[in-house]
Formats: structure tokens, C-alpha cells, sequence
């Protein structure tokens, strides 16, 4: 095991290596749980997350014989604040960490929310490097502003943009507000309502760094939710069809703000042929971590036996 | 030849920005844009002679004089963020952009409505974008002659690739005319000047609001349309 320091939480363990992989300037975090001789599966974590979220799923997944491997994105967690932050730059990263594990051979990728966003991404793009994908709700829909009229998405559209702008002209002198431990894991709760606080207080422990006022998110602070943009769900449920490889995605039914509310019937009619699909009831966004075990169980069963 | 002075350098997060006083002058302010791998330029076509008032030129992240972000990460929203910093420090202007820049001059005046008095949309290099929505899949690499250490110059070649394939769905561009339609006092705050059309940029020029003029024509409509003697040295 690494020599980095926790709280402890029942079934957590830190990744057992760290590395940094350079992704054209931009020193990425990896962490690696598992033997290092083993099979490895590729994990990308969500946004605003970071990749010792995995501490509890990663080890179950090594149970079955795996290695897994995460790094944190650019931005967030251990790895280098960027001056700039882009899809294509994501994309760009994963495939550079990919290329770090398995420089010729095809393994599996799985990604959670936005990180499963960049699965799909990378299996369309490179479908020679990829040989199963598992997105744990990161299938977007329209869903969430079904309900919303023109009018009022357009008057949100420009709330936003106005309030991105005045965040890049104030960006240059931010940092993230120190609190306690409890402190922060009382704001992650706003938006992780589903989590146990235990949970939270143990992620602020890897996620967060110990300054002399207190305890810090390691999150850029240029980094903000929200945002605006042309992009669009469907755009990316387009990728789907022609996937080439077994695919698993997995949805949680509890509607969670940081969620896309995707419904089965949303997604459905993209799936690939022969993919597998479930639809957690009673499980929220953040579904291998709610239900470590239960995911864990079915992404073990969908790879089978590392050979 | 004509030079540039030293620019005036404005800070966006953890760049650089160059803003050119491109002319000076006592009236309201012009703030140039460049085209997609551009940069500012101090011999400005003969079109701009009749601009009354200063004239500015921003360098976009990555481009001309301003610095170059390792890893690239490049975003039209980026771009905005910059000329917004720009016209933070002009204060009220008119926005004249080629290219991409037009581009981002719509976003512009649709974000900022009270302060871009009129936006000039003009025909330079990445103004078609990435068409109106993603192609096929692929990662843009690390450029191979820099290998991810070679010396940062500009134009920052992951600013051509990533911006390149920028997407501009029509009705995404046309939001950005009625924010600024609404929030603009000009019966017609953005005007197309360009020669070719993309599709955002046919459905900007068919939205109420929206002149289509020659260039001469477009500076000649907002050179007094500004707050007066703002005056600039």
C-alpha cells in the first residue's frame, strides 16, 4: 500500500501506487489499485470528483482479479491545475493515461458520469484500444429541462453566461475557502445529498489538502458548476449505436442534481446490440458508491475472469 | 511598415493577454478581434481610416503576444472570456471581428448587450467552425514537433486544432442575437458584413435586428453610436 494518509471508512483502501502520466504538459495523477501484474481496467471518475472516490469500488473490483487504474483529471484532485479546460482536453488525457497502461492491447474502460462521457468518447475514437465499456449513470438525456419552457431556458442560458463571464474576470485572485473537515463535508452534502457524511468527512481526507487555516477542496478554483455551451445530449447518445465492443451502462433512478434524471426509455433505443443495461431503483447518481458491492457484482460479471 | 507598440497586458485566470492601442484617439472605442491563428496587426485596412475614436486589437489566449497555456484546452467560451476582459478594461466599444472572431464578437454582444455598441461579424480564417454539430470521434494530440516540451510559441498549434472544430448550431447562434437585441438600445446591433455564410451565420443575418452592410457602411453605422469623448491616448 502507498504511504498516503486517511481517515479510515469500512472498505476503503488507498490506491496501492501513484504515478503522474504527462498529457502534452499537464502532469496527471494516476493511482493504481491491484497487483501490478494483473489485467488492468481503465476508470474515469466524475466531475468535481477525483479518483480516490474509487476507494471503496476500485479494491472490489481488484477482488475479482483486476487491476485498476484511475487517474485524477486535470483540475482536480492531485493532478496539475491547467490554464485552460475543454472536452477535447479530457479526451486527450484519458487517452494519454490509456496509452500509459496498455500502449497496444484493448482493455476495458469504465466511467462514471462525466467520465463515462469519456469512455464513449474514447471507444468511438478508438475502438482499437477498448474492449468493453461501462458507463455507470453518465447516459444523458434532455430529460432535466423536458419540463422547462423556451422562454425560461433562454433566461437561464443568459443568467449563466452573464455569471461565467463575471466568474473568468474575478477567477485570477480565487482560491477554494478553507473550513474543517465536517465543514466540507457539509458542502459536498449539497450536492452529494445521497452520501453518508462519514463518507464525505473520509473523502475530504484525500480530496482536500491540511493549510495552515484550515482544509482545502484540491479543486481548481477556476473550475464552477453550471456553465453554458451549444453542446447537446443527443450528440453523445449518437456515439452509442456503433459501439463495437460488449457495453454495460448502468442507470440510478433517484434524481439527484448532479445527475441527468436519465430515464431506461431514454437510452434504450440507442443502445448497441447485445449490450447489457440496468436500471438501479432506489439508487442515486453516484451508483457504485451507493451500492459498491451490487455494481461492483455486476461489472465483475459483465467483464468475466481477467485471462 | 507600421509597429506595434508594447501592449497593455491584462490578466485571465492564469494567461496573459495582450490588448493593442492598434490607434489612438478621442471618440469611441473599436475592439478588433483576429481571425483563428491570427494576431493583431498595426497596418489596418484602409476601411478603419474613418474610425473616429481609438482603435484596439486583443491577441485571443495562445495567439500573438499573448502567452500560451500548456496542454491546450481551448473553447469558443474561452475566447469570450477574453474579449470580455478586454472590453472591461475599454469600457463601451464596438466589436470588430474576423473570423472566429466574429464569432465570438456575436457572443460578445449577446453577453455584454450594454456594452458592445454594435458588433461587426467580417469574413477570416475559422469563421465556418465546426460546422453545426460534431463530426466523428478522434483526440487531438500533442502536436508531434513539440512532443509536449518543445518551446510554447504562437499561434498555439493546439489553439487551431481545438478551436477549428468549435460547433455552432444555428439556433445557438441565433440566441446570442436576441440577447443582444434585448438588451441593446441600437435598433441593430450586429451587423453581418461578411462574404461567406455559414449556416450560424445565415441564421444571425435572417434574425430582426441584424443589418447587412458592407464593412464601410457597418463602421460608419456605430462610429457615433458609443458614449461621448471617451477619450483615449
Amino acid at each position: 500500500m502507498s504511504n498516503e494518509v486517511s481517515a479510515d471508512y469500512p472498505g476503503a483502501h488507498a490506491p496501492d501506487r501513484r504515478r503522474i502520466v504527462d498529457s502534452a504538459g499537464v502532469a496527471l495523477s494516476v493511482a493504481e489499485w491491484g497487483d501490478p501484474d494483473a489485467r488492468p481496467v481503465l476508470m474515469a471518475h466524475g466531475g468535481f470528483d477525483f479518483a480516490r472516490t474509487l476507494d471503496v469500488f476500485a479494491p472490489l473490483i481488484v477482488a475479482g482479479g483486476w487491476r485498476v487504474v484511475s487517474w485524477d483529471q486535470r483540475g482536480h484532485g492531485d493532478s496539475a491545475h491547467a490554464e485552460l479546460y475543454s472536452w477535447d482536453a479530457d479526451v486527450r488525457d484519458a487517452a494519454a493515461v490509456l496509452a500509459s497502461v496498455s500502449p497496444d492491447q484493448p482493455i476495458p474502460i469504465m466511467g462514471h458520469s462525466k467520465g463515462g462521457g469519456l469512455v464513449l468518447h474514447l471507444a468511438d475514437a478508438l475502438p482499437h484500444r477498448v474492449s468493453h465499456v461501462v458507463n455507470l449513470d453518465g447516459l444523458p438525456s434532455r430529460r432535466n429541462m423536458a419540463d422547462v419552457s423556451e422562454r425560461e431556458r433562454t433566461r437561464f442560458m443568459a443568467r449563466e453566461l452573464g455569471a461565467w463571464l463575471d466568474h473568468r474576470l474575478a477567477v485570477a485572485d480565487k482560491e477554494r475557502r478553507p473550513d474543517t473537515i465536517a465543514g466540507l463535508a457539509e458542502r459536498r452534502a449539497r450536492m452529494n445529498t445521497r452520501l453518508s457524511p462519514e463518507w464525505l468527512r473520509y473523502l475530504v481526507t484525500a480530496g482536500a489538502r491540511h493549510d495552515a487555516d484550515g482544509w482545502r477542496w484540491k479543486l481548481d478554483p477556476s473550475l464552477r458548476f453550471g456553465g453554458f455551451g451549444p453542446w447537446r445530449p443527443e450528440w453523445q447518445l449518437q456515439r452509442i449505436p456503433g459501439l463495437s465492443v460488449p457495453f454495460l451502462g448502468v442507470l440510478g433512478m433517484e434524481k439527484e442534481a448532479m445527475g441527468w434524471g436519465t430515464r431506461p426509455s431514454d437510452v434504450t433505443p440507442y443502445l448497441p446490440r447485445g449490450a447489457r443495461f440496468e436500471a438501479l431503483d432506489g439508487v442515486g447518481h453516484f451508483v457504485h458508491i451507493e451500492q459498491p458491492h451490487l455494481v461492483s457484482d455486476l461489472v465483475l460479471d459483465f467483464l468475466g475472469t481477467p485471462s | 511598415m507600421n509597429s506595434l507598440a508594447d501592449p497593455v497586458v491584462l490578466r485571465h485566470y492564469h494567461v496573459r493577454l495582450a490588448l493593442h492601442q492598434v490607434r489612438v484617439g478621442s471618440g469611441h472605442p473599436l475592439l478588433l478581434l483576429h481571425g483563428l491563428g491570427e494576431a493583431t496587426r498595426a497596418d489596418l485596412p484602409p476601411y478603419f481610416d474613418e474610425w473616429p475614436g481609438p482603435i484596439w486589437g486583443l491577441d485571443f489566449t495562445g495567439h500573438g503576444a499573448s502567452s500560451v497555456p500548456v496542454g491546450g484546452g481551448y473553447t469558443a467560451e474561452i475566447l469570450l472570456a477574453d474579449a470580455n476582459v478586454a472590453l472591461a478594461h475599454i469600457g463601451e466599444a464596438t466589436v470588430f471581428g474576423r473570423g472566429v472572431g466574429a464569432w465570438i464578437a456575436l457572443l460578445l454582444a449577446g453577453a455584454r448587450p450594454t456594452r458592445v455598441r454594435g458588433a461587426i461579424l467580417f469574413d477570416g480564417p475559422g469563421l465556418v467552425g465546426g460546422g453545426t454539430e460534431p463530426g466523428s470521434s478522434f483526440v487531438i494530440e500533442a502536436p508531434a514537433a513539440a512532443g509536449g516540451n518543445a518551446k510554447l510559441t504562437t499561434p498555439d498549434p493546439f489553439a487551431v486544432a481545438e478551436l477549428a472544430r468549435d460547433v455552432r448550431p444555428p439556433d445557438y447562434a441565433a440566441s446570442f442575437v436576441r440577447f443582444s437585441v434585448e438588451g441593446s438600445d441600437l435598433p441593430e446591433p450586429i451587423t453581418v458584413s461578411t462574404v461567406a455564410r455559414p449556416e450560424w451565420l445565415v441564421a444571425v443575418a435572417a434574425e430582426p435586428g441584424v443589418a447587412d452592410l458592407p464593412v464601410e457602411e457597418a463602421l460608419a453605422l456605430y462610429s457615433s453610436s458609443g458614449s461621448p469623448s471617451v477619450a483615449t491616448t
